[in-house]
């Protein structure tokens, strides 16, 4: 089933090897929620130097969706302002996952955004966009 | 008992118009009836009936169709009370379950509970049951206690005694059968137990009136509440029974239109029962339904209906462990509910769930309102199964079937 439109296997090994997982100590950000829908949760560590991202860590548990997102959009923080994180608009997300995300599925594949703007901005509502 | 889900019940299938659609490509195999269950042909035919020939607020006409409206909704307050085994005056009709217990927790707390009191719940609690005690303990500064759930899934006697023995509990709150795991709780014991330590108790009944052969009597609970759209009714409509010294010396929930006696410019006098809990326009078109559900129910016979959920709950207990990876916390068969969660090593319930729907299986994933539960379970959420009178032995073999399809997709298989 490497053809599932879904579960593609760059989902799927997001899912299974997450990238940037743990946690950094110490760290200069942080943030954590959960998706009350289906009780995901994840958390963000984030080092920031000069205002720039220098190194990021997700933590948590939950589907394959949004641990896969969080892995996948972990690898583009880098280098980024934390005003420019803070920014980021929910579409820019579903770009990087280059999947089709039923309404269904929005909260699990938006989680790593609503903590990276909890963790930069204080914001912690749904992302929109 | 083997031959009851053989087959669906006689004819009973076919009382249920989704049940012929399709969902991507299939059939629908609805196993989500603990959220809300399917509805018969006849409730739909009786409230539109209602909606096309006689509507008119209730209570107030002296009109024909006034007059009309008022016996189809008694009517069906009778017929409702007359399947739970309860008197009609005692018998409110809420919005849902979670407004009876609202209804409960802030008048009867009103009333009888204060500071330094206790409320018992436990840990297999739907949030229904659990976040108004919470509520009603944080105004009156009063405590929430919880009985434990053992790793069989079920409650101790024996923990309730103890509790009770601190002589400070004034309301045992507990679910007939857990939404989760499926665990039918001692509740006639429960309550017993609570009365003879001076306690009332609430049952939430919202899984169990659909499941299960008995009387609201034989419980004898102080508060029994349950929903009607679990029992193949419309969603708006909930019911509590209740012991009629306490709804009588407890104060109104909501205020306002015809719960009244009389009204002065200063203050109001209530009416009597149930009239003093069912303030403003009742959901008339949704009990009017909800007394052809029971109906139906009894048509087909509790009795029938719990044997088929066993039996396919039975079914699914021995089928689902051929699934590698899986785990099925709760009780043993016997008793249990229509209901099993289970997770899957690898596949996060939410996917697991995703990968049945492209099936037409429909399966609920998450934390089911049952937050403490899952921590207690040690599974933060679960996928679940649960079952009706119209399912069948082959839609469970469909659900194990997706459950190996999930695995294919998550790469799980050799």
């Amino acid at each position: 089933m490497a053809m599932d439109a879904l579960y593609r296997d760059f989902i799927l090994d997001h899912y299974k090897n997450p990238r940037n997982f743990g946690e950094l100590e110490p760290h200069d950000l942080e943030a954590h929620d959960h998706n009350p829908l289906c009780g995901d949760e994840l958390g963000v560590h984030l080092r920031v130097e000069d205002g720039k991202i220098t190194d990021v860590a997700f933590h948590g548990q939950g589907c394959a969706i949004s641990q896969a997102a969080a892995s996948i959009v972990s690898e583009e923080l880098e280098g980024m302002s934390v005003e420019e994180v803070g920014q980021l608009p929910a579409s820019w997300v579903i770009e990087q996952l280059g999947i089709e995300i039923s309404p269904t599925r929005r909260k699990c594949a938006l989680l790593n955004l609503k903590v990276l703007r909890g963790a930069t901005t204080g914001d912690a509502s749904w992302p929109e966009g | 008992m083997t031959t009851v889900a053989n087959r669906p019940l006689s004819g009973v299938r076919a009382d249920f118009p989704i049940l012929e659609r399709e969902v991507n490509g299939h059939p629908l195999a609805y196993l989500d009836s603990a959220a809300t269950a399917q509805k018969p042909r006849q409730v739909l035919d009786a409230m539109d009936a209602y909606y096309q020939a006689s509507n008119a607020n209730v209570h107030r006409g002296v009109y024909e169709l006034g007059r009309e409206a008022t016996e189809l909704f008694e009517g069906a307050r009778e017929r409702v009370a007359e399947f739970a085994g309860w008197d009609p005056k005692t018998t409110i009709f809420t919005a849902n379950a979670t407004a009876a217990i609202n209804l409960v927790a802030y008048s009867w707390g009103e009333a009888y509970l204060s500071e330094g009191d206790e409320v018992v719940v436990t840990e297999m609690e739907h949030h229904s049951n659990l976040v108004p005690w919470q509520e009603a303990c944080r105004r009156a500064r009063a405590k929430l206690r919880y009985l434990h759930v053992s790793d069989e899934g079920l409650l101790s006697l024996d923990e309730l005694d103890e509790v009770l023995a601190g002589g400070r509990v004034k309301m045992v709150a507990v679910a007939h059968i857990s939404n989760v795991i499926g665990t039918i709780n001692p509740v006639a014991e429960i309550a017993a137990r609570a009365k003879a330590a001076g306690a009332v108790t609430l049952v939430d009944g919202s899984q169990a009136v659909p499941q299960l052969p008995f009387s609201v009597s034989d419980v004898d609970a102080d508060f029994y509440a349950w929903t009607g759209h679990k029992a193949l009714g419309p969603t708006g409509v909930g019911v509590l029974h209740g012991r009629r010294a306490l709804l009588e010396s407890m104060p109104p929930f909501l205020s306002g239109g015809h719960m009244i006696s009389s009204v002065s410019a200063e203050s109001s006098t209530w009416d009597e029962l149930p009239a003093k809990y069912e303030a403003g326009t009742s959901p008339i078109a949704e009990a009017v339904g909800l007394g052809v559900a029971v109906d139906y129910l009894s048509s087909v016979g509790m009795e029938n209906v719990r044997a088929h959920e066993a039996e396919l709950t039975a079914y699914a207990l021995e089928r689902l462990p051929e699934v590698p990876g899986i785990h099925i916390p709760g009780p043993s068969a016997d008793q249990r509910g229509g209901v099993v969660s289970f997770g899957i090593d690898g596949i996060h319930p939410h996917d697991i769930a995703e990968i049945c729907d492209r099936f037409g299986v429909c399966v609920r994933a998450g934390h089911h309102c049952a937050q403490p539960l899952m921590r207690c379970i040690g599974m933060p959420a679960t996928a679940r199964a649960s079952f009706q009178v119209y399912n069948t032995r082959e839609e469970v073999d469909r659900l194990v079937e997706a459950l190996h399809e999930a695995r294919r997709v998550f790469g799980l298989t050799e």
